[in-house]
């Protein structure tokens, strides 16, 4: 296997032997724990420790939510009023539940943007890059069909309009959205198979994690400077790694455990600060809410849709250049898709023969605006589609576009990067001294 | 303009949440319910007073069919005694029969009393809402800036919506009414009917409120506290509303001390980390060398 050169496992007891040469499951671990790991990383590379834990935690507490949850459109809301009242720390199994997509969600958007700024998409880790996309997009997919089951008014309403969005394809449209809620409108068809893929969807997001973890203990991780791992030699090596265990796994837990503190006193004191309370009101399909608002972390997308009117020249362009058969609303379909396609072709956009940010001058500046810009897009897609809300959205939108489209493929031809470090060891040192390796690294200060 | 440009530039620093701006523009009066903040615990006497203005007043029209009766005894809640929650149950009157088949006794032709275990009737005779969720169904307060982390200190406003709605019936209805509005003016209520002469040009209303469909529920007196407490409106609206907060968030106490050992435990452990992290990496970094 490639990699960085490092020590393997090596079956040292009979017990050892007989198992390594039928099934070698002990020296996976030992190579997957003991990966050599740049010794540069920063607090931002945390996120896919606490990234991991989520996962965990949504998939243990709703197996248990699931077994008294009820899919059944008369007796979904009453069934989740069950748990919250009658089960056994049933409150805090919901809350941890509702509250931790939010953390898995802030945690995604900060590991993602951790990988564009600091290069972590280019070559050669191109597939991890486009793994992590689609664990993104399932994701999503899974967010959204759980915020339909405690079948609220905005579960109701929010999956009437999400659905909406595939009816708004030419041709195959209204055949694909009937096709996709059972039905001609959401109901128990649609409450029914969104149950179902709720629970079967992390299932498969936690494959893609694995093949993930995988590809990028393949290529090694990146690291805040860009430059590769020396592995020229096992000692070559070294001086730029450490083992993944103990360094590494100790510095994520401590970061997991603050950032777990937090999240409790959000649970514990405030559990529906993020959630709508218009999904305490049962669903009813005759009474629309004032204003439907998807949860936060669709809502930068949520602003791309919406922003591409009809009154948008693109818009009109592209109508009549295809004779009207991509309108206002499949175009903004095709925008909020295509929002997240040109952030998976990043590795392909981006001409840069620097990873990292750190060296690119010019690069810095538009990044900044674009995580400027991710934040505005949240907060303008909360916001009524009246007053000057729409040129936000859309000014917003055009620049998400323009820093992949044209800002990232046009900056590796005019920029001028600064000088990199030829090693980790020289950023490394450069930050905390060189002291002499060797026993010092097995043997911490006592 | 400014207001929302200051608004909007205090946002950008957090990420919006989904209830971070309000659905109406009504202005709910603040008030100081002790089961607020992180370390406030329901009035078990309020909450008693509540049950017992629910019982006797709203009880006629609203259900609350999600809550069993039996958590009346519940610890941190209003902790009746189990006898009195037994003759509570026996003593409480069904008012729509129809709705509440569950509660058909065959044999005697008719709705068999209550028992502990069952929830409270539900009440649909005059299409008047469940009141179980209200207090949680409703927010008034979005603050600062639309951020919303005020909530932690004064909570959502769902029960200020329901003491501010008890009180929002003024001696007179505003001057612009017509005097042929179906139902009664309230200043809180956000979704009800308005003349179009309580309109400007634009369709705004240029009134707080609207018309609803509730006759003031409340008056002095209306009820007698057993321990005393002088009944007034707005004490029984106060009374009501944590009432029905508790009905809505029963576990509340539960929840927030499990959260607070939750963030004591994981502080002790994070410090732990901490430390056993500087320490590991000491003999890696040695920025006094530098």
């Amino acid at each position: 296997m490639a990699g960085i050169p490092h020590d393997h496992y090596e079956p040292k007891t009979k017990g050892e032997k007989w198992l390594n040469s039928r099934l070698p499951i002990v020296g996976l671990m030992y190579d997957t724990l003991m990966l050599p790991t740049p010794k540069n990383l920063n607090w931002m590379w945390i996120w896919g420790i606490v990234l991991t834990f989520c996962l965990v935690l949504q998939i243990v507490t709703g197996i248990v939510l699931a077994m008294h949850y009820t899919p059944q459109v008369n007796m979904a809301f009453a069934s989740v009023e069950h748990i919250m009242r009658d089960v056994n720390g049933g409150y805090m199994l919901r809350y941890l539940h509702a509250n931790g997509a939010s953390l898995f969600f802030i945690a995604v958007y900060l590991h993602i943007f951790r990988g564009l700024y600091y290069g972590s998409y280019k070559a050669p880790r191109e597939v991890t890059w486009i793994i992590g996309m689609l664990i993104y997009l399932a994701m999503m997919a899974t967010a959204f069909m759980g915020y339909v089951l405690p079948w609220g008014q905005m579960s109701f309403w929010g999956a009437t309009v999400i659905t909406g969005l595939f009816g708004a394809i030419p041709l195959v449209g209204p055949a694909l959205q009937e096709w996709l809620l059972g039905g001609p409108a959401v109901d128990n068809a649609t409450l029914n198979r969104f149950f179902s893929l709720h629970y079967l969807l992390p299932f498969i997001i936690a494959a893609l994690v694995a093949t993930h973890i995988w590809a990028f203990h393949t290529t090694g991780n990146n690291n805040p400077t860009g430059v590769e791992v020396r592995r020229g030699s096992k000692a070559e090596a070294e001086k730029d790694t450490l083992p993944f265990w103990p360094y590494f796994v100790i510095k994520d837990l401590f970061a997991l455990a603050v950032i777990l503190a937090v999240f409790f006193a959000i649970v514990g004191f405030m559990p529906n600060y993020l959630g709508h309370p218009d999904n305490y009101i049962e669903a009813n399909a005759l009474s629309t809410p004032a204003h439907i608002v998807p949860e936060w972390y669709f809502l930068p997308f949520y602003a791309i849709l919406r922003a591409f009117t009809a009154d948008v020249w693109v818009v009109q362009l592209t109508s009549f250049v295809t004779f009207g058969i991509i309108d206002a609303k499949f175009f903004g379909v095709l925008a909020m898709f295509g929002a997240i396609v040109v952030m998976a072709l990043a590795p392909w956009l981006d001409t840069s023969s620097v990873r990292s940010g750190r060296y690119r001058p010019m690069f810095k500046w538009w990044f900044a605006l674009l995580a400027v810009d991710f934040v505005v897009l949240t907060w303008v897609g909360a916001m009524p589609t009246e007053g000057i809300y729409p040129y936000i959205a859309l000014i917003a939108s055009t620049y998400w576009f323009a820093y992949f489209l044209i800002i990232l493929p046009l900056l590796g031809v005019i920029e001028k990067p600064l000088k990199q470090p030829a090693t980790i060891e020289e950023d490394f040192n450069a930050h905390y001294g060189s002291a002499a390796r060797g026993s010092v690294v097995a043997q911490p200060a006592e | 303009m400014i207001r929302n440009i200051t608004r909007a530039a205090a946002t950008l620093v957090v990420l919006s949440s989904g209830a971070a701006w309000a659905v109406n523009d009504v202005h709910i009066e603040d008030v100081a319910f002790a089961h607020e903040g992180p370390f406030g615990s329901f009035d078990q006497m309020q909450l008693q007073r509540g049950l017992q203005v629910y019982t006797e007043v709203c009880s006629a029209c609203h259900g609350l069919k999600y809550v069993p009766i039996r958590t009346l005894a519940d610890e941190g809640g209003p902790a009746l005694p189990e006898d009195q929650v037994r003759a509570y149950a026996t003593a409480f009157s069904v008012y729509d029969e129809a709705a509440n088949p569950q509660l058909f006794d065959p044999e005697a032709g008719a709705v068999r009393a209550l028992t502990p275990a069952d929830k409270f009737p539900v009440n649909n005779a005059l299409a008047a809402p469940d009141l179980s969720l209200m207090a949680k169904s409703r927010a008034a307060f979005h603050g600062p800036y639309g951020t919303g982390i005020a909530q932690l200190f004064q909570g959502t406003g769902g029960a200020e919506y329901i003491h501010a709605l008890m009180l929002g019936y003024p001696e007179e209805p505003p001057a612009c009414a017509t005097g042929e509005e179906e139902g009664y003016y309230n200043s809180a209520f956000p979704n009800g009917g308005i003349p179009d002469s309580c309109k400007d040009e634009d369709g705004h209303p240029t009134i707080e409120g609207s018309w609803i469909a509730m006759s003031p529920p409340l008056s002095d007196d209306l009820v007698t506290y057993a321990d005393g407490t002088p009944a007034t409106v707005d004490q029984m609206a106060m009374d009501v509303a944590s009432f029905l907060m508790w009905t809505a968030e029963p576990k509340m106490m539960a929840r927030k001390e499990a959260g607070f050992t939750a963030v004591v435990l994981l502080t002790v452990l994070a410090s732990l980390l901490y430390l056993t992290n500087k320490r590991l990496w000491a003999g890696i970094k040695h920025k006094d060398q530098a």
